[in-house]
């Protein structure tokens, strides 16, 4: 009967979509590549697309970029979901590595942050060359600031700045002090959006397309430097961790061709990030085995 | 309202140019959330029929607990998958974590409460009208599952079209799980995400744009199912 | 008039089988919700043929037939088929055609096709029998018709020839043609009496006196979960013992 035939056929297919399915997903294990945690600000700089594919063709190593704030970028990294880390708050890196989670750790790049807002500028701060004085201004106008608010890079400079400006912003949470929780690209859609200002990484404000009538309006302070670095996660903590391939990245990353290619990343003719890695490592710097 | 209009001529130019980033984050969309809706489906039907049919102690209770979890928020049911494939999970050996399918596990949990809790619904509402004459024929509980499901199967298809339609339009879960990463875990919703927290909003809408024509696209073939079914009284 | 022809034969039926009966049922009680619905209540079927059960509404009629097909089980008392309790084996040789028809969605023959296979029978026998259940039930050459579609004798014609296809031994009824045309009541009831010439005991509930006295070898009155009387029809309807079924007979409100 016909009805009986189909019930039986339709299982039958069914197994066979899954099993098609299941071995289709499966089949990137063959592929050599390695994952890095890295912030959403470097991936929304758009220096990945530029600078992976050199690396993918030198090495045929393909790098995978999980992009998320700094503080998750650890804490993933800490639970072994990672072999690389790539982010930009020194200090947490170096408590990192000195928890026995990352190897060790290499200066990179840096560029620096920049605080942006509209061109009204309410609080009057465009030109000012410290930036802590700007951000007491914007809490004495209390003018509207969007903050990260997500434990990343950029939120911790920010922190800083406020504590250096001897003010606690989080007293005003949700007044002026609107703390967004997400990541650069989102929290300046925000600052757009109710007209807030925003301290923000050089790069991301580059790339990012939807400015309306913001400016770049202080910039400059040393206190607005912005160091990445890079950090091989410990395999001793975590045997899956790909330390051969990962250890491959970051030398070409430190090392003269992927300093040149991070240089060669331009918007609009402007560099976004400044290579500033040390001298090529010596064979035996300590490495985990 | 420039951005509305430059969105639909974007939406059009990588339609119609078969752009093929666009094709490859539409074809992992569709085979993440397609293969996560056939797993899903055979087992909602499975626990949906079983506990339709079946008179167990805590019968209510799962019944309930199934019907809240169509409400699982898809970034909880992330977070949850996240925590099993982690290497620091349970399951980190498996090297799941960051794969397209890590995201098909996130939506099957995502989409067998639907499927389930739907499934089970409808069997009720069969079993009402058949319960007396199919124990009559000599049916098992075993046998009622599998004549309800059979039975029910036009109902069965618009809860497996409403499993599909979470599926292809959430971002939680497949976000966390899958990491977005290009090439390999960018689907469309985590595309748009990514767009537009890069301020390319007239492009995340474009992206949003070719989205709801492929819900739409579902919607009008569940239409024709149900069009087709009532003819022959199989609804 | 159509009578029904008394067999002989007690404890062999037409086809070879062993009959199921005498059915004996002591001190039998059911309650639901809080009510007694069957009040201890005695009986004993040997007879083949149609057997009658009739009563004023809310008597218990459905819940006893329900009770002798297994499909509820009592509070209190036994139901022993003979000499027997209900089980699987017995339940396997007992069929019921509902009040109102109930049919799967799919095709007239596909019903009949799933109804042999939960009761396993071969693939290689269903087909004849799926073809003869369509023809007893009017359908031949129908058989792909989506069931619902069909009006409703048809529908009921093609669940009775579906009960039938399964061969059992005792069919029970509730109330088959209440909700059909005269011509449609006609051809169930042929069909109840071809089946009843082949060996089916029949043990039917319905409202329909004239029905009951087409078809009626005996008569079981119910009242208030009880049976009030037990007769042959002939004896039932000219001289009903009790007062009940008198009232009932004549079309009065029996409270």
């Amino acid at each position: 009967m016909l009805l009986q035939i189909d019930r039986r056929t339709l299982l039958g297919l069914a197994v066979a979509l899954l099993l098609v399915g299941a071995s289709a997903c499966v089949g990137n294990a063959e592929d050599k590549f390695i994952i890095v945690q890295s912030t959403t600000s470097t991936q929304n700089s758009g220096l990945f697309e530029h600078i992976l594919p050199e690396f993918t063709k030198k090495t045929g190593i393909e790098v995978r970029v999980v992009a998320v704030g700094t503080g998750q970028a650890l804490n993933n990294a800490e639970n072994g979901d990672g072999d690389v880390v790539f982010v930009h708050s020194k200090p947490d890196e170096e408590k990192f590595v000195a928890e026995g989670w990352g190897v060790n750790r290499h200066d990179v790049m840096y560029n620096d942050f920049v605080i942006v807002g509209p061109a009204a500028d309410p609080a009057k701060i465009a030109g000012l060359k410290v930036a802590p004085e700007a951000f007491k201004k914007i809490a004495e106008a209390q003018a509207p600031f969007a903050s990260r608010g997500d434990d990343s890079g950029t939120n911790k400079a920010e922190l800083k700045l406020w504590q250096d400006a001897a003010i606690d912003p989080k007293s005003a949470s949700g007044k002026w002090y609107l703390e967004t929780g997400s990541g650069m690209g989102a929290t300046l859609n925000t600052a757009v959006g109710k007209r807030a200002y925003a301290l923000t990484d050089r790069g991301t404000w580059l790339s990012f397309a939807n400015k309306d009538d913001f400016k770049v309006l202080v910039e400059g302070d040393p206190k607005l430097f912005n160091q990445y670095g890079v950090i091989l996660v410990n395999q001793a903590k975590h045997p899956n961790v790909k330390a051969k391939e990962g250890q491959v990245f970051i030398d070409w990353l430190t090392g003269p061709e992927g300093q040149v290619s991070i240089a060669n990343y331009k918007i609009d003719g402007q560099q976004l990030f400044f290579p500033n890695a040390a001298s090529p490592k010596r064979n035996d710097s300590g490495r985990a085995q | 309202m420039a951005d509305f209009l430059q969105a639909f001529h974007t939406a059009l130019r990588l339609i119609v140019t078969f752009d093929p980033d666009l094709v490859e984050i539409v074809l992992l969309s569709l085979r993440v959330s397609l293969f996560a809706v056939a797993i899903a489906s055979v087992i909602g039907f499975g626990l949906g029929g079983v506990l339709a049919v079946y008179r167990f102690p805590g019968r209510g209770a799962a019944s309930a607990v199934l019907s809240a979890l169509m409400g699982l928020p898809p970034v909880v049911a992330g977070l949850f998958v996240y925590l099993l494939l982690s290497n620091s999970g349970p399951f980190g050996v498996l090297q799941l974590l960051y794969t397209p399918t890590a995201m098909i596990i996130a939506q099957v949990v995502l989409v067998v409460p639907i499927v389930g809790a739907l499934t089970r619904q409808a069997c009720e509402d069969l079993l009402e009208e058949y319960e007396e004459q199919l124990r009559s024929l000599g049916a098992s509980s075993g046998d009622i599952v599998t004549t309800l499901l059979w039975d029910g199967r036009y109902r069965l298809i618009t809860a497996v079209l409403a499993g599909f339609g979470r599926a292809i339009a959430e971002v939680g879960a497949v976000m966390i799980v899958g990491g977005n990463i290009d090439h390999v875990t960018r689907t469309m919703t985590t595309a748009i995400a990514l767009e537009t927290s890069k301020g390319e909003i007239a492009l995340a809408l474009a992206l949003g744009i070719v989205l709801l024509l492929m819900a739409f696209a579902v919607n009008v073939a569940l239409m024709g199912v149900r069009r087709f079914a009532s003819r022959f009284a199989y609804a | 008039m159509l009578e029904p022809v008394a067999s002989n034969r007690a404890s062999v039926s037409l086809n070879g089988r062993r009959t199921l009966l005498p059915l004996q049922i002591r001190n039998l009680v059911y309650e639901a919700n809080g009510k007694r619905l069957i009040d201890g209540l005695d009986l004993h079927i040997e007879d083949p043929g149609v057997t009658v059960i009739m009563g004023p509404n809310g008597a218990g009629k459905s819940v006893l037939l329900r009770l002798m097909h297994g499909l509820i089980v009592p509070t209190g008392g036994e139901i022993l088929w003979g000499e027997k309790r209900m089980d699987r084996e017995l339940a396997r040789r007992q069929a019921m055609v509902f009040q109102k028809p109930v049919l799967l969605r799919r095709s007239a023959a596909a019903n009949i096709w799933h109804a042999l296979g939960l009761r396993g029978i071969a693939r290689g026998d269903r087909a004849d029998r799926v073809e003869g259940a369509l023809k007893l039930a009017g359908l031949a050459g129908r058989g792909a018709a989506p069931a619902r579609v069909l009006s409703g004798g048809e529908q009921q014609r093609l669940c009775l020839a579906r009960a039938l296809s399964l061969e059992p031994s005792i069919l029970f009824l509730d109330e088959p043609t209440a909700s059909l045309d005269p011509a449609s009541t006609f051809a169930i009831e042929e069909l109840l009496i071809d089946a009843q010439h082949r060996g089916v005991k029949i043990i039917m509930v319905t409202h329909d006196v004239g029905q009951a006295r087409r078809l009626a070898r005996d008569v079981l009155f119910l009242h208030r979960g009880r049976i009030v009387e037990h007769q042959k029809a002939a004896g039932f309807f000219e001289r009903p013992e009790s007062e009940t079924a008198r009232t009932f007979l004549a079309g009065g409100l029996v409270l």
